[in-house]
C-alpha cells in the first residue's frame, strides 16, 4: 500500500512532509467519494451497503474499458470516467430494484447479508470480464506532468484530485439545497415515514438515492485509475476504510465524510513522515492501518455518533420483535441425539476427505454458535467476529512456534487469546450500539488483521505460521476428528447452558428492552461486555482447533470474508433459534465446499444463493422450519 | 412520619427552555402522590430525573435521606425504587413468569451466574407476585402476545419484585380502556396500602387521580402551581384556569 519512504536521502524534512501531505490529500479524494456515496445511501435507506466497494471496483474496471474503447485522448479519458460513474450508478439501480426493494422491511442484518451476496457476485463477474490480472490504469491526458515544489515534484493529477473532492462536495451541497430531489433526500434522511406521508413516491426516491451513491463510488474508482490499477481486491480493500470514514464522519453526513477522509489522509502522512520511529519493533509506517483504526476507536468513544453525525435515537431492537427462546421440543432432542450418533459413527463410514470436511464443519459450527450467542442472545451484532477466531488460532500457533508448547497446552492458549482480544475490543464496542457498534467491531478485526499481517517478526506476516500439527495421538484424521467432536460438543452444550442461565436471561433482557433491563438493576453494557468476551473465548477455541486442523495460521483467519462467512452461517440458520448456527454452519460449509470443487466461479453461485435465501427466508432456515412446523403461540 | 422521597429545588433546562424549575415536594411512607399538569408542564422531565434517566441541573432528590440525583436507573432500583413506564417495557422474548423471575434474579444478585437454570429459579416468588396482580393464569404466555392491560399488570408485578419502598408510575393507565383503568388503579392502591409502599404517579385521567391520590401536585410550565388534597386541588382557582383555560393564562404568558 505504502512504499517504504525515503526521508533520509537528504530531502529537507518540511518539503518531504508537504509532498507527503499532498499525496495523502490526493488519496483522500477517492475515499471521500466512495464514503459519501455510502453515507447518502445509508441516510435514506438505513442500509449499510457492503457492496459499495464493488461499485468502486466496477467504476475502475469500466473506466479502464471505456477509456480503452474510446481510444484515450482528452475526451476518451474524461468520457470514460463519466461513463464509468453512470454505469456504476445504473448497476446500483439494478441492485436496488431487483434485490433491496424486496427486503427494505427485513431486519438490517439480512439487508447487509444480501449486499454481501452482491459483493461475491460482482467479484466473479469482474473476474470473468476482466481476468485475474491487475489492469494498469491509463494516465490522464493533460495532467501527466508534475509541479516542482522545492526539490520535490508534485504530480499534476494529485493536484487535480485534491481540488476535485471539494468540488464534488460543493456540487452535492447545491444538489441537496437547491434541487427538489436533494431536499427530498434530506427530508427522507430525517424522517422517511413523514416524507411518505406527504405523498412523495418513496420507490423512486430510494432508487434515485442508490443511483447517486453508486455513481459516486464508481466515480471514485474511475478517478483513482491514473494513480493505480483496476484489480479484484479493490472492493473489500476499500470497504473497511470507507466504513471508518463514514462512521468517524457521522453516518449520513457528507461534510463529515470529507473531514474524516482528510483526517485519515493526515494520519497516513504522519505515519509515513515518522517512518524512522518504531513501536514494538514495528516500523511506524507499517502500523498505518492500526493507527487509522485506533483513531476511529477514539473518535467513537468520545463522540459515538461521529464527528458531524446526529446522536442516534435509542432503539431497543433491530427489526421484528424476537419470539421467545424455547427449549427444544422432545422430537428435536431425539433428532439431535440421532445426529450425534451419526457423528460418532462417521469415522467408520466416511473417507479421509469427507472426515476432514466434517471436522471443518464442526469447527465452524462452534465458531458460528459463538457469534450467535453474541447476536441472537445478546443482540450485539459483530461484523468482525473472525478477529477472535484468528486470535485463538494465533494464540495456539504462537505458543507452539515460540515456546514449543504441545498441542494440549496450546489449545488452552486459544480461548485465552480469543477472550483477551474480545475483552479489550469489547470494552470499546459495547459503548456504542446498532450499526456503529457493528462497524467498530469490523474496525477492530481489521486492526487484528493488520497486526498479524505487519508484525512479521512474531506472526510471520502474510505467510503466517506453519507447522502447527497435533500431538501424535491425535495426528490421524479420525483421531483429530474425535478430538474436535468432543471439544465442540462440550463447548456447544456450555453455550446452550449459558443461554438459559441467569446471565443468558439478563443478556436477552438487555436485548429485548434496555430501558426495562436498566430499571431492574441490570447493567446492560457490562452484560454485553462479558458476552463479548465469552463469545471471543468460544471463537478462540474454534480458531485453535482450526490451526491444528490446517497445520498453519495466516492473517486470512481474521479477514473480512471469514467474519462474513460466520454472519452468513448464523443468518442462514436463523438468529432466533439456538440450533440455527449449527444448521447454518453445515449448510454453508457444505455448500461452499461443493461449489468450490465444482467451478472457479463459486463466488458467483454462492452470492446468488445468499441473495436468493435472504429474499426467500428472511427468518433463516431453522427459523423458517420452526415457524412452519413448530408454530405455537409465538406471534401475535 | 419521615419522608421516603424528598425533592428540593429541582431544575432542568433544555437549551434555553426551562422544562422544570425549582420544584420541591416530599412523599411520606405509604402515600399516593399524583403529579398532574397539562401537556408540556414538565411531568415527564420531572419523572425522568427521579428515575435517573436525566441528570438535574440543580436540586437534590433524597431517597430515605440519601441523595440519588444523577445516579443510573439501575442503582436507583437497587436502593428500592420500582417503576412502570408510560409505554410498557417488558421482555418480549420471555414468558410472563420469566419476566418476573428476571427481576427476582437481579434482586438476588444472580445475574452473573453462568450455569444455573434460570427458568427454575424463584418460581414460587414469581408466581406469588403474579397472583397478587391477577396474572397467574397467564404465567406461561409470552409477553409479546399479551393484551396491553395485562402487560401493565406484568409491569406492576416486575416493579414489586425488589420489595420497593417507592413506586414511580409514569401514566400507569395510559392506553387502557376506562373500566380497566379503574381496576388497575384499585389493585395498585390496595397492594401499596397493604405493603406500605409510597407511590408517585403521573396521570391524565382525572377520575383515576381524584379517586386514588392522597395528595395531588400540579405542575404548569415547569413550576409548582398547586398542591394539596384532591378536594383542595379541585377547588383551586389557578388549577381550574390551567385546565379549563382562561384569558388570564395567555395574558401573563411571556414570563
Amino acid at each position: 500500500m505504502t512504499a517504504a519512504p525515503t526521508a533520509d536521502n537528504g530531502t529537507p524534512p518540511l518539503e518531504f512532509f508537504l509532498s507527503q501531505l499532498l499525496t495523502g490529500l490526493a488519496s483522500a479524494s477517492a475515499l471521500f467519494l466512495v464514503a459519501c456515496g455510502l453515507t447518502i445511501i445509508f441516510g435514506v435507506t438505513r442500509i449499510v451497503n457492503f457492496a459499495h466497494g464493488s461499485f468502486y471496483m466496477l467504476g475502475a474496471y469500466i473506466a479502464y474499458s471505456a477509456i480503452t474503447a474510446l481510444g484515450g485522448g482528452f475526451f476518451g479519458f474524461w468520457g470514460g470516467v463519466i461513463l464509468a460513474a453512470l454505469a456504476a450508478g445504473l448497476i446500483g439501480v439494478a441492485m436496488e430494484m431487483t434485490i433491496l426493494r424486496r427486503i427494505y422491511h427485513a431486519p438490517e442484518l439480512f439487508q447487509l447479508l444480501a449486499t454481501f451476496g452482491v459483493v461475491l457476485i460482482v467479484q466473479d463477474v469482474a473476474l470473468y470480464l476482466w481476468g485475474p490480472e491487475d489492469l494498469l490504469g491509463p494516465r490522464a491526458p493533460g495532467l501527466t506532468g508534475a509541479v516542482a515544489m522545492g526539490s520535490q515534484r508534485i504530480p499534476e493529477y494529485d493536484i487535480f484530485l485534491i481540488l476535485f473532492a471539494p468540488l464534488v462536495l460543493g456540487v452535492l451541497w447545491l444538489l441537496f439545497h437547491r434541487t427538489r430531489f436533494g431536499i427530498l433526500v434530506r427530508a427522507a434522511t430525517q424522517d422517511r415515514q413523514m416524507v411518505a406521508a406527504l405523498g412523495v413516491n418513496q420507490k423512486w426516491l430510494l432508487t434515485g438515492v442508490f443511483f447517486l451513491g453508486a455513481a459516486l463510488a464508481g466515480l471514485g474508482g474511475a478517478i483513482q485509475l491514473p494513480k493505480g490499477n483496476a484489480g479484484l481486491t479493490m472492493d473489500l480493500g476499500i470497504i473497511a476504510e470507507v466504513f471508518v470514514v463514514t462512521v468517524v464522519g457521522g453516518m449520513g453526513s457528507i461534510l463529515g465524510a470529507y473531514l474524516a477522509a482528510l483526517l485519515i489522509a493526515l494520519i497516513r502522512v504522519f505515519a509515513v513522515a515518522n517512518a524512522g520511529s518504531s513501536l514494538l519493533g514495528i516500523q511506524l509506517w507499517q502500523v498505518e492501518l492500526v493507527l487509522i483504526f485506533a483513531v476511529m476507536a477514539v473518535v467513537l468513544v468520545v463522540r459515538p455518533w461521529g464527528l458531524l453525525g446526529k446522536r442516534e435515537t435509542l432503539t431497543g431492537h433491530h427489526g421484528a420483535v424476537e419470539p421467545p427462546l424455547l427449549a427444544a421440543p422432545a422430537a428435536l432432542k431425539w433428532f439431535a441425539l440421532a445426529v450425534l450418533a451419526l457423528l460418532v459413527a462417521l469415522p467408520g463410514m466416511a473417507g479421509t476427505y469427507s472426515l476432514v470436511i466434517a471436522t471443518e464443519i464442526l469447527i465452524f459450527a462452534l465458531f458460528a454458535a459463538s457469534l450467535h450467542f453474541l447476536m441472537g442472545v445478546g443482540g450485539v451484532i459483530s461484523f468482525g467476529h473472525a478477529a477472535y477466531f484468528g486470535l485463538g488460532a494465533y494464540g495456539a500457533a504462537l505458543m507452539v512456534k515460540h515456546f514449543a508448547w504441545p498441542m494440549e497446552a496450546a489449545l488452552f492458549a486459544a480461548p485465552l487469546g480469543g477472550a483477551l482480544g474480545a475483552l479489550i475490543f469489547g470494552w470499546f464496542c459495547v459503548r456504542l450500539s446498532g450499526v456503529y457498534l457493528a462497524m467498530l467491531t469490523l474496525a477492530f478485526a481489521q486492526i487484528a488483521w493488520a497486526v498479524a499481517f505487519q508484525w512479521i517478526d512474531v506472526t510471520g506476516g502474510d505467510n503466517g505460521i506453519l507447522g502447527i500439527w497435533p500431538s501424535s495421538w491425535a495426528a490421524t484424521t479420525p483421531a483429530f476428528y474425535g478430538l474436535v467432536l468432543v471439544v465442540v460438543i462440550v463447548m456447544l452444550l456450555a453455550i446452550r447452558r449459558i443461554a438459559f442461565s441467569p446471565f443468558g436471561y439478563a443478556l436477552r433482557a438487555g436485548r429485548d428492552s434496555p430501558l426495562r433491563a436498566d430499571a431492574i438493576g441490570i447493567d446492560v453494557r457490562r452484560m454485553r461486555w462479558f458476552a463479548f468476551t465469552l463469545a471471543g473465548l468460544f471463537a478462540g477455541v474454534a480458531g485453535g482447533l482450526f490451526a491444528f486442523l490446517k497445520g498453519s495460521v495466516s492473517p486470512d483467519l481474521m479477514g473480512i470474508p471469514l467474519s462474513v462467512d460466520a454472519l452468513v452461517m448464523v443468518l442462514l440458520g436463523g438468529v432466533q433459534t439456538l440450533a440455527g448456527p449449527l444448521v447454518g454452519a453445515v449448510t454453508f460449509t457444505a455448500l461452499k465446499t461443493e461449489l468450490v470443487s465444482l467451478t472457479n466461479y463459486w463466488r458467483l453461485l454462492l452470492g446468488l444463493v445468499i441473495v436468493g435465501l435472504v429474499i426467500a427466508f428472511p427468518q433463516g432456515i431453522a427459523g423458517f422450519v420452526r415457524d412452519r412446523f413448530m408454530a405455537k403461540e409465538t406471534r401475535a | 412520619m419521615s419522608a421516603v422521597l424528598e425533592v428540593a429545588g429541582l431544575s432542568k433546562s433544555f437549551g434555553g427552555v426551562k422544562a422544570v424549575s425549582d420544584v420541591s415536594f416530599s412523599l411520606a411512607a405509604g402515600e399516593l402522590l399524583a403529579l398532574i399538569g397539562p401537556n408540556g408542564a414538565g411531568k415527564t422531565t420531572c419523572f425522568n430525573m427521579l428515575m435517573g434517566q436525566l441528570r438535574p441541573d440543580t436540586g437534590t432528590i433524597k431517597l430515605a435521606g440519601r441523595d440519588i440525583a444523577g445516579l443510573a436507573p439501575r442503582r436507583i432500583w437497587r436502593l428500592g425504587v420500582g417503576r412502570t413506564f408510560q409505554i410498557t417495557a417488558t421482555f418480549a422474548s420471555m414468558s410472563v413468569r420469566e419476566n418476573v423471575q428476571m427481576a427476582l434474579l437481579s434482586h438476588h444478585r444472580r445475574l452473573l451466574s453462568l450455569f444455573a437454570d434460570a427458568g427454575s429459579q424463584y418460581i414460587d416468588d414469581a408466581m406469588a407476585l403474579l397472583t397478587l396482580v391477577g396474572m397467574e393464569a397467564q404465567a406461561e404466555r409470552p409477553c409479546g402476545v399479551l393484551a396491553y392491560g395485562d402487560l401493565k399488570r406484568v409491569e406492576l408485578a416486575v416493579a414489586l419484585a425488589n420489595n420497593p419502598k417507592l413506586l414511580l408510575m409514569d401514566e400507569p393507565t395510559a392506553g387502557m380502556a376506562p373500566r380497566e383503568r379503574i381496576a388497575l388503579m384499585e389493585l395498585t392502591a390496595r397492594i401499596v396500602k397493604e405493603r406500605g409502599i409510597s407511590v408517585l404517579f403521573t396521570e391524565h385521567d382525572m377520575d383515576v387521580v381524584f379517586a386514588h391520590a392522597d395528595r395531588i401536585f400540579v405542575l404548569n410550565r415547569g413550576r409548582l402551581l398547586a398542591e394539596g388534597t384532591p378536594q383542595q386541588v379541585r377547588d383551586n382557582a389557578l388549577v381550574q384556569e390551567t385546565y379549563l383555560g382562561s384569558g388570564a393564562m395567555f395574558a401573563d404568558g411571556g414570563q
